[in-house]
Order: C-alpha cells, then sequence, then structure tokens
C-alpha cells in the first residue's frame, strides 16, 4: 500500500477493528436466523421422527405421545452401542402396543447401520427400517425400503418364528435370504434385528413400564 | 463488464463446472440426482448472489490484510443461515445434501468471485455475476444430476419432492426399473467419467468454432485446484 500515511501499528489496530466489526456482524445474523427457526427446526425433526415412528409401527393405532414416553437402558453387548439406548412405548388407552427400538448394526461392510425397530408386546416384530447406513451404492443399499422390500421380512417375525438359532442368513444356515453380493450387509441386519429381540425378551418388564398387557406372553429364547 | 458479458461468461464462457472447474467436490459429489442437483444449486447460488452483494458493500473499504477473512466471515454467515433454513423448512432436502451443505463455505467458487470480481465491482455488477456464476453452477449440477439419475436409476426426478417439502415419491419419470440402473453412473468415478465428457463435449465445440488453443491452457491450469 505505497503511498498510505497511516503508521503501521495504527493500520493494524483498524484492521483489527474492522475485523472484530465483522465478526460481530456475521454472528449477529446467524444468531437472528438461529433464533427465528429454531422452534421450526424443532418441530421439524418431532414431525420426522414420528413419521418414521408411524412406518414400524405398521399401522398399530396408538393415542400416547411417543416421543415423551420413553425410557433408556444399557445393554452394550446386544445393541451394538456402547452408550445407553432410548426405547419409545406406543400405547393405546394406556396399554403398551409396540415398543420402539433404535439398535445399530456395527458389523456391515461399510459403518454403521442404524436401525429402527417396533416389537409388540408379545415379541413380534412389527416393522423394520433403515435409518442410515453408508453401505455400498446399488450393492449394500438394498436394506433401505427405496431400493428393495427386503427389511419388509422381518415383519411378523418373532424368537419363536423361527426359533433363535436360526435367526441368520441362510448361508449360514439361518432362515433369512441374503441378497446376492451383499452378505456381510444381510448378515449384519439380520443379527442385529435378533439381537434386539433377545434384548426385548430381556428387559421386557423394563421396557414395557409399569403397566404390563393382562396375559404376558412367555418367550423361549 | 456489461450485464450480457457477465451473464455470458457466467453460464459459458467461465463457467464454473465447465470451465474454470471450481467447486468440483460439491459438484461430483452430490450431483447423484436431479432433485439434489437442483436442491445443492440453489442453495449454492443463493449463498453466492448474497455474498456477491455483501463483498461489494464492504469490499472496497476493506485493509488488504484482512479483506479474505472478512469474505470468509461472511460466507460462513450466510450458508449457516442458508443451512438453518433448509433444516427448518425442507428437511428432506437437508438429510439429503448433509454435508455439502455447510462445505459451500469451502467452495472456491463463492471466494473466488467475492475476491476476483464482486470487491472490485458496483454491487449491480456483483449482484449479476453471482447470479450468473451461481446459474451456470446450477446447470452444470443439474445436468450432471440428471444423466447420472437415468443411467444410474432409470428414472428422473424422483426426489424432486425433497424440494417440495412433501414426502412422496409420486413425482418423475420412471424409465426402468432400478435393478438394471447402471450402477457406476451412481459412483465417484462415474461423476468423474462423466463430467470429463462434458469437458470433451464443450472442448469440441470450441475447437469447431474457434480455432484457437485458449481454453485447453485455461483447463490445464486450473486442474491443481481440484482438491476444493
Amino acid at each position: 500500500m505505497a503511498g498510505n500515511p497511516e503508521p503501521p501499528a495504527r493500520r493494524a489496530v483498524r484492521a483489527a477493528m474492522v475485523l472484530a466489526a465483522a465478526a460481530i456482524a456475521a454472528f449477529g445474523l446467524v444468531a437472528v436466523v438461529h433464533e427465528g427457526t429454531r422452534d421450526q427446526i424443532a418441530a421439524t425433526q418431532r414431525a420426522h421422527e414420528l413419521a418414521r415412528f408411524d412406518q414400524v409401527l405398521a399401522g398399530r393405532p396408538r393415542d400416547n405421545d411417543l416421543l415423551a414416553d420413553a425410557v433408556t437402558l444399557r445393554d452394550a453387548e446386544l445393541l451394538g452401542t456402547a452408550g445407553t439406548i432410548t426405547a419409545y412405548r406406543a400405547r393405546l388407552h394406556g396399554e403398551p402396543v409396540a415398543v420402539i427400538l433404535e439398535p445399530v448394526a456395527t458389523d456391515g461392510y461399510s459403518g454403521a447401520i442404524h436401525l429402527l425397530i417396533a416389537v409388540a408386546p408379545d415379541g413380534t416384530v412389527l416393522g423394520v427400517r433403515t435409518v442410515s447406513h453408508h453401505e455400498t451404492p446399488g450393492l449394500g443399499d438394498f436394506i433401505d425400503t427405496r431400493r428393495s422390500g427386503w427389511i419388509q421380512q422381518f415383519a411378523g417375525k418373532s424368537l419363536r418364528n423361527p426359533a433363535a438359532a436360526r435367526w441368520r442368513v441362510r448361508k449360514d444356515g439361518g432362515d433369512f435370504d441374503q441378497f446376492t453380493g451383499a452378505t456381510i450387509t444381510s448378515r449384519a441386519v439380520v443379527g442385529t434385528v435378533g439381537r434386539t429381540l433377545e434384548f426385548f425378551a430381556r428387559h421386557r418388564d423394563e421396557l414395557l413400564g409399569d403397566e404390563l398387557p393382562a396375559a404376558p406372553a412367555t418367550i423361549q429364547p | 463488464m456489461t450485464p450480457a458479458a457477465i451473464l455470458r461468461a457466467g453460464f459459458r464462457d467461465q463457467n464454473p463446472g465447465l470451465v474454470q472447474l471450481l467447486g468440483l467436490c460439491p459438484l461430483l459429489a452430490v450431483s447423484t440426482s436431479l432433485g439434489s442437483g437442483l436442491g445443492l444449486g440453489l442453495a449454492t447460488l443463493a449463498v453466492l448472489v448474497a455474498s456477491s452483494g455483501l463483498v461489494s458493500l464492504a469490499g472496497r473499504s476493506l485493509p488488504a490484510e484482512i479483506r479474505i477473512a472478512v469474505f470468509v466471515l461472511l460466507i460462513a454467515a450466510l450458508v449457516t443461515s442458508v443451512e438453518l433454513a433448509l433444516a427448518a423448512w425442507l428437511p428432506g432436502l437437508h438429510a439429503a445434501l448433509g454435508i455439502f451443505l455447510p462445505l459451500i463455505v469451502t467452495n472456491c467458487l463463492v471466494l473466488a468471485r467475492a475476491e476476483a470480481f464482486a470487491s472490485r465491482q458496483p454491487v449491480g455488477s456483483a449482484l449479476l455475476d453471482g447470479f450468473a456464476m451461481g446459474g451456470g453452477f446450477l446447470v452444470v449440477l443439474v445436468a450432471l444430476g440428471s444423466v447420472r439419475e437415468v443411467l444410474g436409476r432409470g428414472s428422473l426426478g424422483g426426489d424432486l419432492h425433497l424440494l417440495l417439502g412433501i414426502d412422496t415419491s409420486t413425482y418423475g419419470l420412471h424409465l426402468f426399473s432400478e435393478q438394471h440402473g447402471f450402477l457406476l453412473a451412481l459412483l465417484p468415478p462415474g461423476a468423474f467419467i462423466l463430467l470429463g465428457l462434458g469437458l470433451a463435449w464443450r472442448q469440441a465445440r470450441r475447437a469447431g468454432t474457434a480455432a484457437s488453443t485458449m481454453s485447453t491452457t485455461v483447463i490445464g491450469s486450473k486442474t491443481g485446484g481440484i482438491t476444493s
């Protein structure tokens, strides 16, 4: 900057002040937008979450506030997450009609596969959906309902149908079809759904809360 | 520069996607469908127009030492605002674009236009340049997204519902079943190959109209900046 009469020190101070003013202006803009969108984002996320829950509930009627009726449990061995897991209870007239769990399959081909599973009080799967995954496009993404109906085969299954020992892909001697070329992904999802049912059987009373159904079904592991 | 020259530069002669090769990372990563290409294109366009306008207003009074720092701050604030707005009103699109939405901050196209054009031009020209460059980028994103979606999924516009905020998949054109799609088109190598074909097509057209080696040197000198 030839021809600038300003001494270097003053120039530096002025530059710093301009930069600080720009930082405050940028911060102000983000703060205003954040304030203006915060409630909308919370409502959108809530609606999004409930829409996902309704998919796995497969039309089971419920009348409670799902997101408020949650219980937090810990079982790293079965659910594939190191920390705690939140289960949501769907109820009709106070009676539990389903428990929604969000297990994570950590043994997929590429990263964690986040699942959403609804289990009826008698241990039957109502529905399973993949929430997010990083499996290979075109090979491992058949677990997404937009690509194939593979994941819908779990509906109606329980640890008695088929027996717990047959909760494997056919290649491993089980009852579930693997997807050609993506056995690892198939194995991870089948195994995680099976373990989630075991988890449900093991923690059934805590999961269903205080109000148990009239005739508790026995679960043979 | 006349308005017509600015528009011509953005959409054709200096097109960010096909000539300057700026912002290749989001261009190749997100253009897997018409819907997501259009979504990121519109978000980038909005940021580029706003940043060009603000930079033009502030640019000439800024001390040279901090000019780029101020531009980055402005751009980051604008991108964050766009991201929050999308999360609030178009959550499906927000989820589909994922990390590439906040990464508009690092799209060198935005900073390049701020530094090279908007900071030296009057507000009107700067806004028009932001629109032309963002529009040029949008056109390439949409074209690449459309070709990849048709080849890879057998549909066109199948996820446009993300842009409308309605969660149904009754939109778009379905040509053949997704199982018969050409998988390579959806994977990153397919994006490179198709963009390469686009560049070749453009080069062939230029070579046909003007017997000049200019464009080859322009492209050759810019490919070093692909990492953005």
